[in-house]
């Protein structure tokens, strides 16, 4: 092969990879804070919520699930505004994020917390605690820290899925890469550059999730 | 301008599935022949072929597969031949599949009691035969819900082709959409179309997941 | 020459030496009992034989088969000396018939026909002949312990160890498989056998050892141990197992 690698653009173009690093992290923080929330409450809703809430969100769950978050995306930005909801790229990218990792994350926390021992409920109850009121004090920490490698799996996973945001010009490091690509021609280099920087997110993210980890659970849960 | 009926939508949408069912086959089943090949190395004793399988494993499992996608495409390209979309689709998602039905088959090969081990050992059984006959057999069972949830996986990915150019069901609803402005219904069929395929799959392994755990409590 | 000869045998796990200098010869025919407390090392003793664990220094050796860290070595050793485990470590995936049959013919190359024919005889043996086609998930705790002696005894080894075989075993499956043991024993199998069960040991076994901490402490026949007990840890042991 005699092809020769040639990265002298990125003397031009760093700042609209920074750009596009910048984005994607932004896209990942929003999207994983709202969508775990989305998740704690479908998975309160599945396990212990009323039970006419239970299938709408059964539905949610499967509909997202069994479906690509490219096409995902794509009803979000071009289909909703034919009902009249007019978004920008990034609030679509960041909508459709929180909805997909919702229903994952969901899925996880619902495990979490039907393995809590029946004992920790009784325990709540007997000191006269609400059934909320119980999820809320008792229950919550322990499922999260039960699935936390698995949640932070999946955030990993939601994380690299973003870049196809792209896809709707939200201008994310995928963006950027064919940004790059359409201006210099160099496309093998210009992917291969950001392949390694979604790497070294990915493992970045791993690390902080461990930490985030550690600070939200300090002591052993309950089994 | 042309009119489209629902009909007419959904009936290209349809033809175009068959692609998308076609590619997420041949990935599954090319990723699972590959996936047992590193499993193979990964299980070994060898410590280089582990350590390898590793590496695959975190470089495949810590990109995004567009990416994977774009150096396929782009990649094969260097080589000085004109790439095919689908050509490079079905390698990318080989190699993608591979990573992820590795780590799911160790996980269960992991998960034998090591009293298996030990007892095979103690009746003169070598690492191949405890392997083909106590271990793998056992691991097998184990294997097969998450197999079959990790496909819907695969066909969703299969959806991520469209961008490099592969005509099959998220590419069609695309060209659909600009002939017909409809983008609300086209992506709205273009999803169920989906899940119709992966909703079975993910079904099927919550099923038999869940026999699986019967069968384990008896004992 | 004695059928299993343990000499100067040292083994340690990280920083804890547990075997520290074991010597024991069993005679071919003889059933030895190992007695002491959980840590003493008689576990990683009996597993040692069976080249389940490495030994650091001296040697093992079972009819000439010495135990060498290779494939060829221990299988040869394997094939002298068989094992049952506390926890039966059954094959689930197969029935009780094919766990008994399966190393006789992956191992030993027996054609299927006269595997089978031993493991009808050896399940016979423990009184389970007609649990044959019966899955491990389908016996009790002292049907399964049973199928796993028949398992042993198809590869016709030369000595049995038994790793605690009756602790993880409801109260009243316990003697269905100590009578196993008992007509083994009566048989001439050579024995060596880690075990809570004082009476047992007392009724059934031509020597008993006291194992503590890593060295073997006391050694005779079982009315001079229990009868007759000689240091004072080995007293304090007898009377906890009384109190039990």
């Amino acid at each position: 092969m005699t092809y020769r690698f040639d990265y002298s653009w990125i003397a031009e173009y760093w700042p609209v990879i920074l750009k596009g690093l910048v984005t994607t992290v932004e896209l990942t923080l929003i999207g994983t804070l709202f969508g775990v929330a989305l998740g704690i409450a479908c998975a309160w809703t599945r396990s212990l919520g009323p039970r006419w809430l239970r299938p709408p969100v059964v539905a949610y769950v499967e509909l997202i699930r069994n479906t690509p978050f490219l096409i995902q995306l794509f009803f979000i930005f071009f289909g909703l505004p034919s009902l009249g909801v007019q978004m920008t790229e990034f609030q679509a990218a960041v909508l459709a994020m929180v909805i997909n990792l919702g229903a994952y994350s969901g899925e996880i926390i619902r495990a979490g917390i039907e393995a809590t021992p029946r004992g920790q409920f009784e325990a709540g109850a007997s000191l006269a605690m609400t059934r909320f009121e119980t999820f809320r004090h008792v229950v919550l920490i322990p499922a999260l820290q039960r699935i936390w490698p698995a949640l932070s799996s999946q955030i990993v996973i939601v994380m690299l899925g973003s870049s196809v945001v792209s896809q709707i010009a939200a201008e994310d490091i995928t963006f950027a890469a064919n940004f790059i690509q359409s201006r210099t021609f160099r496309a093998f280099e210009s992917y291969f550059l950001t392949t390694g920087l979604y790497l070294l997110l990915a493992l970045a993210l791993r690390q902080a999730l461990r930490g985030v980890g550690r600070m939200l659970f300090p002591r052993r849960a309950a089994r | 301008m042309m009119t489209f009926t629902l009909w007419d939508i959904l009936r290209n949408l349809l033809l175009a599935a068959r692609w998308t069912v076609l590619l997420s086959l041949v990935s599954f089943i090319g990723g699972g022949l590959l996936g047992m090949a590193l499993l193979y190395l990964r299980i070994g004793k060898a410590r280089a072929g582990q350590i390898f399988v590793q590496g695959y494993v975190e470089l495949f499992q810590g990109t995004p597969l567009l990416m994977q996608l774009f150096l396929a495409f782009f990649g094969l390209g260097l080589f000085g031949i004109d790439v095919p979309a689908w050509l490079a689709a079905g390698l990318a998602l080989i190699l993608w599949t591979a990573a992820f039905l590795v780590e799911i088959w160790r996980g269960c090969v992991e998960s034998v009691a090591r009293g298996q081990w030990e007892a095979s050992a103690s009746l003169g059984m070598g690492y191949v035969q405890q392997m083909r006959y106590v271990i793998l057999p056992q691991a097998v069972r184990v294997a097969v819900p998450p197999t079959v949830g990790f496909s819907v996986q695969v066909v969703k990915g299969t959806a991520l082709t469209s961008i490099i150019g592969f005509v099959e069901l998220s590419k069609a609803g695309t060209v659909v959409t600009n002939a017909t402005f409809e983008p609300f219904t086209v992506y709205g069929l273009v999803a169920l179309i989906y899940f119709a395929l992966c909703w079975p799959l993910s079904k099927s392994s919550q099923i038999l997941e869940r026999k699986l755990n019967v069968a384990h409590r008896n004992h | 020459m004695s059928l299993i000869a343990i000499t100067e045998v040292k083994k340690r796990f990280g920083d804890v030496e547990v075997l520290k200098g074991i010597n024991l010869d069993v005679e071919r025919g003889e059933v030895v009992a190992i007695i002491g407390k959980s840590g003493s090392g008689k576990s990683t003793l009996l597993r040692c034989v069976n080249g389940l664990e490495m030994i650091d220094d001296g040697s093992i050796m079972v009819a000439g088969a010495q135990l060498i860290n290779d494939d060829l070595h221990l299988k040869a050793l394997r094939l002298k000396v068989g094992m049952i485990f506390q926890q039966f470590n059954l094959f689930p995936h197969l029935s009780a018939g094919r766990n008994v049959m399966l190393s006789q013919m992956v191992v030993k190359k027996t054609p299927a026909r006269e595997a089978e024919a031993m493991a009808r005889r050896m399940l016979e043996r423990v009184g389970l002949g007609h649990k044959f086609d019966a899955y491990p998930d389908q016996l009790s705790g002292g049907q399964q312990q049973r199928v796993a002696i028949a398992r042993a005894l198809s590869m016709q080894p030369m000595a049995l160890l038994c790793d605690e075989i009756t602790s993880a075993l409801d109260p009243e499956l316990v003697n269905e498989v100590l009578a196993v043991v008992k007509e083994l024993a009566a048989d001439g199998m050579t024995l060596m056998m880690v075990t809570h069960e004082m009476r047992f040991a007392r009724e059934v076994c031509d020597r008993v050892v006291f194992m503590h901490q890593g060295r073997v402490h006391e050694i005779g026949p079982p009315e001079e141990v229990f009868g007759n007990p000689r240091t004072p840890e080995l007293r304090q042991f007898l009377g906890a197992q009384l109190v039990v």
